[in-house]
Parts: C-alpha cells; sequence; structure tokens
C-alpha cells in the first residue's frame, strides 16, 4: 500500500467515527468533502442525497434577460431582506439603543458592517470628519491636537478583533431560560477588521509622564461618553481605528475614529474618540462607576471588569435555524476569547455528559471570532447542543451551573432585551425536538 | 547657478534645523496646544476631585433648576420613568437585594459623589448636554444628594464640599483582574 492510499485509508476509517454521544462525528471528516459523501453513503446514512432524483434543470426567467444595472454601493439581495439587526429602542427614547447581530443567519468570522452590533449611549452624531480633532493631554510631555489627515499619514496597523458589549449574554441570568433566539441572548458581539494607528505611536510623539498610570478616553457624542483605561492597554495593542473592513467606521460605530482595545469590555472602545486624557487614577465616571459595573450576590460589584472572558455559542442549528429532515449536518459556531487565541472548542450532543473536539476554521486569530464546526447525524431525537472554549491561556468557558454558583441569578424573569447584569460568559444550551426546532434550555 | 542648485543648500538646512532638536521618529503631525486651549473640552473630574471648576449651589437652588430641567423625564420627585420615557430614577436608599442593575441608585450604589457633577455636567439635560452653568450643576448635584440624604438640607456644594461627600457604597467594588491595571 503506497503513502497515499494509507492516507486515504486512514481518513476513511474516521469517516463516519462517532466520537460522543447523539450523533457527533470525528472533525477530520471535515477535511474533504468527497470523502465524507463517499464514507456517508455507504454506510446509508445520507437521507434525502439517496433519495429521489432531481427535478430536470430549466432556465429561470433572470437567465433569459440582462440583469439591473449595477450600482455604486451594493446592497444585499432583495431575498436577504431579513438579514438585518434588531432593536431594542426602534425609536430612539432617551436611554441607550441596542442594535443586535443576526448570528444565526451569518457564516464565517467576520461581521459585515451593516450588521455590526451597535449600543448606543446617545445616538449616532452627525460629524463633519474635517472638523473633527483629538486632542491627547494631561500626563503628557506634550499636548497635542490631531486631524483626521493628519492621522492618515501615520504607520498603520490591520487587525481581526471582536467587539462585545459587557452586557451581551445578559438574558442568560434569568432563573428561567428565555424562549428567544441566538441574535436576542449574544447579538452584542460582533467582529471585524480594524485599521488605524496604534495610540502607543501618538504618545511616542506626546512623550509620557511617567506619573500617568490610566489615561481617560471620550467621545464628541451628546453623553461626552467617558471610560478610564488602565495606560499598560496604550503601550500594548490600543490603537484608533479610522476603517472597518476595508471602509471608514459605520456612523454608529464611531465615525471618523474610536478608541480600540481588543479583547476590553465594548463600551470601553471609546466611538467618535475626540480626547484622551493621560491621568495618576482613574475618572469614576457614570459608565465605570454605575452602569458597567456587576452586581454580585454578595451584594458587592466587580468594577472594572476590563477582559471580555473566553465564551463560544452554537449558530446552526439554534431557535429559528430548523432541522428539516434526519441528516448528516453541520453544527456550526463562534469562539472568542478577550485573552488571546482559541485554542479547543468542544461540543456536546447529550447536554454535557459526553464531548467531542470541533474543527477551528483557520486563521484563529488573538481576541477574534474563530468559526467552529462539528460534523453531526442527527436520526432526528432529541439533542441537547452545547459548546465550550478554551483559550491559549488555558481559561476554560465555565458551565452555566459553574457561572450561576459565583455570580447568581435574578431573582424573576426579566424582558427580553433588558441588560440587568453583565459578562455573563457561560455555556448556551439549544434543546432540538424530533421536529429539528431548536429552543433554549438550561442543562 | 540655477534656481535650483541655490536652493538645494537653503534645504538641508532647514531639514537639519528641524528635525534635529525636535522628535527624530514619527510624521509629527500634531499640532501642540496649552491648557487654555483645550479648557473648553477639559471636563473630566475625577474621584478625589481634581478638576471641579470654580462656583457652587444648594440644594434650594437646584430645586428650582430640577423642576424646570429634569423633571420631565426623571419626574417631579426624581422617582423616574414619566410617561414613557424610561429616565433613571435619582432617589433610592433602599439596600441592594438583588443582583439587578435596576437596583442601582445614587445613594446605595454610587461610589462617588463627584461623578454625579461630571455626568451631569457632560451628559444632561438629555437634549441639550453642556448647557448648564458650572453653578447650575454644583445646584443640581447638591440637591439630589440632598434628597437621598447624603448631605444636608442647606449644604452648599462646591469643589472642597463635593469630594468629601462620604457616599455609603464607597467600599462596596472589587476589581475583577487586577494584573490587568
Amino acid at each position: 500500500m503506497s503513502n497515499s492510499d494509507r492516507r486515504r485509508d486512514a481518513t476513511r476509517s474516521s469517516d463516519l467515527k462517532t466520537v460522543a454521544a447523539n450523533g457527533l462525528l470525528d472533525r477530520r471528516m471535515l477535511l474533504g468533502r468527497g470523502v465524507v459523501l463517499a464514507g456517508a453513503i455507504s454506510t446509508g446514512t445520507v437521507g434525502s442525497l439517496t433519495g429521489a432524483a432531481a427535478e430536470p434543470l430549466t432556465d429561470a426567467p433572470w437567465s433569459q434577460e440582462p440583469g439591473a444595472t449595477i450600482g455604486p454601493y451594493e446592497r444585499p439581495s432583495r431575498f436577504e431582506k431579513d438579514v438585518v439587526r434588531t432593536l431594542n429602542n426602534p425609536n430612539g427614547q432617551p436611554g441607550a439603543q441596542g442594535a443586535r447581530t443576526p448570528h444565526h443567519l451569518t457564516n464565517g468570522a467576520i461581521t459585515p458592517n451593516g450588521l455590526h452590533f451597535v449600543v448606543s449611549h446617545g445616538g449616532a452624531p452627525d460629524i463633519d470628519p474635517d472638523k473633527h480633532r483629538l486632542v491627547i493631554h494631561g500626563l503628557v510631555k506634550r499636548p497635542l491636537v490631531f486631524t483626521l489627515d493628519a492621522l492618515g499619514r501615520y504607520p498603520m496597523v490591520t487587525r481581526v478583533t471582536f467587539l462585545e458589549c459587557g452586557g451581551n449574554g445578559a438574558p442568560l441570568f434569568s432563573p428561567q431560560p428565555l424562549q428567544a433566539n441566538l441574535q436576542a441572548l449574544h447579538g452584542l458581539a460582533s467582529c471585524a477588521e480594524w485599521t488605524g494607528v496604534k495610540l502607543s505611536t501618538l504618545l511616542d510623539e506626546t512623550g509620557i509622564d511617567p506619573k500617568a498610570k490610566w489615561f481617560i478616553a471620550e467621545g464628541a457624542d451628546a453623553p461626552h461618553l467617558a471610560r478610564s483605561v488602565p495606560l499598560k492597554k496604550a503601550l500594548d495593542d490600543a490603537m484608533i481605528a479610522l476603517y472597518q473592513n476595508g471602509e471608514r467606521l459605520m456612523p454608529a460605530n464611531g465615525y471618523p475614529m474610536r478608541l480600540l482595545l481588543p479583547g476590553y469590555e465594548g463600551n470601553m472602545n471609546i466611538k467618535y474618540l475626540r480626547r484622551i486624557k493621560l491621568v495618576e487614577q482613574p475618572a469614576m465616571s457614570f459608565w465605570e462607576a454605575r452602569t458597567y459595573t456587576q452586581i454580585l450576590p454578595s451584594g458587592k460589584a466587580y468594577q472594572f471588569y476590563l477582559l471580555q472572558e473566553v465564551k463560544s455559542f452554537i449558530t446552526q442549528p439554534s431557535p429559528g435555524v430548523t432541522l428539516k429532515e434526519p441528516g448528516l449536518y453541520e453544527i456550526s459556531g463562534i469562539a472568542y476569547s478577550g485573552t488571546g487565541h482559541i485554542s479547543k472548542v468542544m461540543v456536546s450532543a447529550d447536554g454535557g455528559r459526553s464531548w467531542g473536539e470541533a474543527a477551528l476554521q483557520e486563521p484563529v486569530l488573538s481576541k477574534a471570532f474563530t468559526r467552529f464546526r462539528m460534523p453531526w447525524r442527527w436520526d432526528s431525537g432529541a439533542a441537547i447542543l452545547q459548546s465550550r472554549a478554551w483559550d491559549e491561556a488555558g481559561n476554560v468557558q465555565p458551565t452555566r451551573a459553574q457561572f450561576v454558583a459565583q455570580r447568581g441569578e435574578l431573582k424573576a424573569v426579566p424582558p427580553v432585551g433588558a441588560v440587568l447584569n453583565q459578562h455573563f460568559n457561560a455555556v448556551t444550551s439549544w434543546a432540538v425536538d424530533s421536529a429539528g426546532e431548536a429552543k433554549h434550555v438550561y442543562a | 547657478m540655477s534656481m535650483l542648485s541655490a536652493m538645494i543648500p537653503t534645504l538641508g538646512l532647514a531639514l537639519f534645523v528641524v528635525a534635529g532638536p525636535v522628535l527624530a521618529e514619527g510624521p509629527n503631525l500634531g499640532k501642540p496646544i496649552d491648557a487654555a486651549d483645550s479648557a473648553a473640552w477639559d471636563i473630566s473630574v475625577l474621584q478625589d476631585g481634581t478638576g471641579l471648576p470654580p462656583g457652587a449651589g444648594t440644594p434650594a437652588q437646584g430645586a428650582r433648576i430640577y423642576a424646570e430641567k429634569c423633571a420631565q423625564c426623571h419626574g417631579p420627585e426624581g422617582k423616574g420613568g414619566v410617561a414613557g420615557v424610561t429616565a433613571a430614577p435619582l432617589i433610592g436608599t433602599e439596600p441592594i437585594t438583588d443582583i439587578s442593575a435596576a437596583m442601582k441608585r445614587i445613594g446605595n450604589f454610587w461610589p462617588y459623589a463627584t461623578t454625579l457633577f461630571d455626568y451631569t455636567r457632560r451628559a444632561m439635560p438629555w437634549q441639550q448636554p453642556m448647557t448648564l452653568a458650572n453653578d447650575e450643576v454644583y445646584a443640581l448635584t447638591a440637591y439630589i444628594l440632598a434628597q437621598n440624604k447624603l448631605i444636608g438640607e442647606n449644604d452648599a456644594m462646591n469643589a472642597e464640599s463635593l469630594p468629601k461627600v462620604k457616599m455609603p457604597n464607597r467600599d462596596g467594588f472589587i476589581v475583577r483582574f487586577p494584573d490587568a491595571m
């Protein structure tokens, strides 16, 4: 037997190897589609693929006439009209506005700009980029003001990173599982490629007074939203983001510039950034002293949580993404950690009693969404799907029971969309019934 | 001598003069600004009172401003939630008995009184932020603190008195990841 035959043979023998209960299959099966089908057909588990023949092929009307004129800025097909963010405050009443990403209807690791989540504490200002200014002052040797034009001439960096609201997943503090879809439960996280100037590059020019330990970042929006950030982060990977997925930032994501603090709580990534002041102590702004604090069962509260900890959730299947017939499926989801790279994602189909390792889609980037995939043979039996992520530092996503033991639960079931506590990063469970419908459960 | 060759030594000298004594690396495109010219934006008030401006106000003065500029959203008695507007209650000292953020009040949760001045000045009133005079912000701060029984009815708030107000939950916080700070 040649080496290549041996390799093929080894692959084939593991094609349908079950790695955990309820039909979870070896992730290596995903390496080649042809191999998967060959193995699947030979054991007769593919369902309709071996059933009735396809309809005869004919030309559709759109193949028999010229298509539409091409416009200057394209929008998705009209058939994709339901792939939109959901809004908790569509009329812009005083108070926060949230727009949640439809993770159950997208794929890959990058969130399109129009679908990137937003939490806004004062609406999106209509900023003239030529008149916008960024001042860096306080405990620096040389206070400086920068225009957008000037920043555009600095050496730039590009990185993919996720942003997540501290309140993402807050519905899972409910004492009963809220019947809502993934968008409602975990839609306040997104991932984009950001391009801009490292904050440390600008601080090289202002100089830093050795007394400085924090910086206050402030926006040009109506609430003049301000957060205190440890200076350590400025010297590490903080940047002034000028581009989002290749184009200028979206207005609700901070046009024309925002602070980007990879892996840190979304609210700290100040949009419409206009001022950075180096200081000795945190300001204790409204948002850090009150809003983005998390009450614990003891009555004390976490403050300066900073990090978005290791987390994952399954995007497909999920509530509203129904399995239509028994057969082979790919369980797919997103994993991320504010600490660094995702090192491993395990998937369970029996509510956490047995686990199989998922395939991680390359490239696996630090502090970015990592798409994971797990082949699954669904025989139309009941299943409880879960994912659990590990990061390079060895941090493990907690089970919900472990998490609640430390962080507690709300006393009453909250309305869907209410953010009554924050930094929920535990396992999310979907119960799939015999009709293929997924439902949010605690398991 | 051509114009071009006459310019070369001059250019070389100019570059040397600019690049030499200042910063050697980076585009250096930021424009220097002094404290006076950045004062209008320099609104940060720190927890110890650093950054508080001159001025003062009493609870009685604040009550009048509150009725005019705040009550329409926060309610006549500061209990919040008027006619579909979701503005937060400003009064409340009941103990925290749930992990719900809905329990957070100025009187039972906020660790620093300076935050009240800072936030009111930068973000309120909702429809017209940064329109209150510093005296008005001090007066509103005094009114709200007095309504919460955190200061006396006649206590004026200013840059000296405000940071000294003892907030009941000052020690109610835990830093999650001290190593990151």
